[in-house]
């Protein structure tokens, strides 16, 4: 039997954009369910109060800050290894095998689970260079966590740099090193901020990793070397144990809220990065 | 006239192509020397073995000599960077960096370690006034370069190597995206120019090189065909080939 | 002005340019050698008691009582699998329908609304998609089909959902680098839309998409807190879609807290199978894409 092609494409058009419908329907669902059940059990002291009787009461201002700091530790190691090793890769090197093997490191790095980054973490900072459940430890898992991230579009926005400027940089008498931090990273600029913002969402939201390495002390840390939980950790606590269904679906609203404003943020300036170029 | 640029028995390779072959040239002091040929000539490749761009590019090798002032700018000792401050390159297409017009100028000069306000201001006004722009950007030095004409661009490109206060002057098609105005302003200033700078003009308008080139060389397949004073060469070429391509039979 | 060309105070910046190569050579291997030393622990925390139990007990065996010192980890990859395929029966249809949708049969307006909205989806935290599960799709499960909800379908279904924005860009941006002729080729013959993605684009993005699935699946392999939520973490064969799972992810976060000893060990050991499946996943991918590039020249 022989199904006319025009028909062909109308049933299947029509079966493909359903499925497209379902998957965004799906999303807004879960964001739109979350912000509904989490945004009333939001006020201004559910975000300056720390938590009384393990979460059950008070807000969650400890567990923000403990977000903030650990995310901007990460970023802070990510940043210079993740731009310095795209920089090495784009401007200082040929294609070859050494590039290759740095390539492939960062792609298996990028395709590991974070529970085994936890493990990892865990097992070198927490316990073999006795760091402890801490700030320390929990952000230098994250650095390597997000690293491939910083590194992959760190380097796509090195490479789209148009080539001319480099040309024009060495034959107005610039070193390899001055063409790269006066021409090539202040064109980059924007792009590498996107992968940066990016990975401040991926630490924010993320919870196996830094729930074995970072612990979930509810205090606000002392010192790099205090445990901290961070909202993610402390939403999947309250959660898990049934401590406080309220505070948990307040918390998921913020976190929800909070990498909407990143992802809106990256929009932003990709768009303006893009422009700038076309 | 002393000779300026002494190129003996220089050969460049990519990877196994042999771009330039064997190539003995001069260029004299305060000349203007036209470069011609058809495209894939190596008028371009010669022109950045000149200054060492070709260095950049992966799989480059040369053999023989290209002495500047006296001095074989391939030898192992020699300061790139200072070199190629001495041979200041504008391209075939205008590449303004992405700042503003004072900073484009100023470019060079902080890449020296120049950073006192009131003589980088000299050097701009001086450089944009050596260039032909001066009287139409001085009153918008801080705007982006990016959005001035191209033919505005292509002087910005010109004035910004005079900042950087070279003995040479090397331009690689400077007019092939450029209007007849545009173009003429630019060979207007390269006039003016060769008092104080020694200029090679790589050109595929054959008449462009009649207009302002001093002598004129003939490049083919990576060959000096001929070289000599661009009257001679445009009225009675040695070579058959010269008389070919200059009648349009090829390139 | 006239110089020699010998350096003078430049020789110093030339200097700084090396140290500086050296340097970024330096930090370019971080991302190699953190990947260099997790394989160690990996394998020094793990690998000892494997071997001291037997590999065979240790992956055909189908009992875990960690605390009697028996480890059989062939529940949990069992569980791993059963959640992953799940996630792919799940994820992959729908995945390649967005991917056609928003490169073939789409707008420009729709495509500049749905596309950041399913990198969106991307963003969203995983224990967010485990709560999600929990408060809406376990108890729907429940109430409709029987079974205590925490399942392997209720597992199949969030992973498929997490898996789809890792699918949905990677296969639009093998479609997109089909080049335009092969569409226009396909047009002029009077292929309608749907034949030319059949025919023409589907084939040629061919492992583009497969290396699409094969990050879908190490990515729904890895996921672990999500899973924890929802699975219920029976350490047992399920028996049905309904039946509770443990996966070898929830597996080791389940029990790393409070677990010391062999116990410890053993959790490092799943981690060690997990490693070596992702490893095995991503290498698969790496050179299926690598192909894609080479294909096209």
């Amino acid at each position: 039997m022989r199904v006319d092609p025009r028909v062909e494409q109308r049933v299947v058009g029509a079966l493909l954009w359903s499925m497209t419908v379902v998957t965004v329907a799906v999303l807004v669902f879960i964001i739109a369910f979350v912000l509904k059940k989490g945004l009333p059990a939001v006020d201004w002291g559910f975000l300056v109060e720390n938590p009384v009787d393990m979460g059950k009461g008070g807000g969650i201002f400890s567990t923000i800050i403990g977000t903030i700091v650990l995310t901007a530790g990460a970023i802070l190691v990510a940043t210079p290894l993740g731009v310095g090793t795209a920089i090495f890769l784009t401007e200082y090197t040929w294609e070859g095998p050494v590039t290759r093997i740095i390539r492939f490191g960062a792609e298996c790095l990028a395709g590991i689970p974070s529970i085994i980054f936890g493990l990892f973490g865990f097992i070198l900072f927490v316990t073999k260079l006795k760091f402890g459940w801490s700030i320390l430890s929990g952000s230098l898992t994250l650095a390597f966590m997000i690293l491939p991230t910083i590194i992959r579009t760190s380097e796509e926005a090195i490479k789209s740099v148009p080539p001319g400027f480099r040309t024009v940089s060495f034959s107005l008498g610039s070193t390899k090193w001055q063409m790269v931090t006066r021409v090539v990273l202040p064109s980059a600029l924007p792009g590498i901020v996107t992968g940066i913002v990016l990975s401040v969402g991926r630490s924010i939201g993320e919870t196996a990793a830094v729930i074995f390495t970072a612990g979930s002390a509810l205090r606000i840390p002392a010192s790099l070397f205090s445990s901290s939980r961070t909202m993610s950790v402390h939403f999947y606590i309250l959660a898990r144990e049934g401590i406080s269904m309220t505070n948990a679906y307040g918390t998921a609203a913020v976190l929800i809220v909070a990498i909407l404003g990143i992802n809106i943020l990256t929009y932003y300036l990709m768009h303006r990065f893009i422009r700038k170029y076309s | 006239m002393t000779t300026a640029i002494r190129v003996r028995g220089f050969s460049h390779y990519f990877g196994g192509e042999r771009t330039l072959r064997g190539l003995d040239l001069d260029v004299e002091r305060n000349e203007i020397l036209g470069i011609i040929g058809p495209a894939r000539s190596g008028k371009s490749t010669f022109l950045c073995a000149l200054n060492r761009l070709n260095d950049l590019i992966r799989g480059s090798r040369i053999e023989g000599t290209i002495s500047v002032d006296g001095r074989n700018i391939y030898d192992p000792d020699v300061d790139v960077v200072e070199l190629r401050r001495k041979l200041g390159m504008v391209f075939a297409t205008p590449v303004p960096l992405p700042r503003s017009i004072y900073e484009n100028i100023a470019f060079g000069p902080r890449l020296a370690g120049s950073h006192d306000r009131a003589g980088l201001d000299a050097t701009v006004k001086d450089s944009l006034e050596k260039g032909g722009l001066w009287a139409e950007v001085r009153d918008r030095l801080d705007s982006s370069a990016l959005k001035l004409s191209g033919g505005q661009q292509q002087r910005l490109c010109l004035a910004r190597i005079l900042a950087l206060k070279p003995d040479f002057i090397l331009l690689d098609e400077p007019t092939s995206g450029l209007d007849p105005i545009s173009t003429m302003k630019i060979e207007d200033s390269l006039r003016k120019l060769k008092k104080e700078y020694t200029i090679v003009l790589v050109t595929n308008n054959t008449k462009q090189a009649a207009r302002v080139a001093d002598r004129t060389a003939f490049f083919l397949n990576g060959e000096l065909v001929e070289v000599g004073p661009t009257a001679r060469i445009f009225t009675a070429p040695a070579d058959s080939r010269t008389d070919d391509y200059l009648r349009g039979k090829f390139g | 002005m006239k110089s020699d060309m010998k350096g003078r105070g430049r020789n110093k910046l030339e200097r700084t340019d090396r140290l500086v190569r050296l340097s970024l050579l330096v930090v370019a291997f971080s991302a190699v050698s953190t990947l260099a030393v997790i394989t160690i622990f990996m394998f020094e925390q793990g690998a000892p008691i494997m071997f001291k139990y037997g590999l065979r007990s240790f992956l055909a065996g189908s009992d875990w009582y960690p605390t009697e010192k028996i480890f059989g980890l062939w529940p949990m990859i069992v569980g791993s699998l059963y959640v992953t395929l799940g996630a792919m029966v799940i994820g992959v249809p729908f995945g390649l329908a967005c991917a056609v949708v928003l490169t073939e049969f789409s707008s420009r307006p729709v495509r500049r609304v749905i596309k950041p909205v399913i990198e969106l989806l991307a963003g969203i935290p995983s224990v967010v998609y485990g709560f999600i599960g929990v408060v809406i799709l376990v108890p729907f499960i429940r109430e409709n089909l029987g079974g205590p909800g925490l399942s392997v379908l209720a597992a199949s279904i969030i992973l498929g959902i997490m898996i789809l924005p890792t699918i949905i860009s990677i296969s639009v941006d093998s479609i997109q680098a089909i080049p335009l002729s092969y569409r226009e080729g396909s047009v002029a013959l009077g292929a309608t839309k749907w034949q030319t993605v059949k025919m023409v684009l589907l084939p040629a993005a061919r492992s583009g998409i497969i290396a699409s699935v094969i990050l879908g699946m190490g990515r729904a392999i890895g996921e672990t807190m999500a899973v924890i939520m929802i699975a219920g973490n029976a350490a047992s064969v399920p028996r049905s879609v309904l039946d509770p799972v443990r996966t070898l992810t929830s597996n080791i976060a389940l029990e790393m807290g409070y677990a010391s000893g062999e116990h410890r060990q053993a959790l490092f050991a799943t981690g060690v199978i997990l490693f070596i499946i992702i490893m095995i996943l991503n290498t698969v991918a790496n050179v299926t894409s690598s192909r894609m590039k080479g294909s096209k020249g």
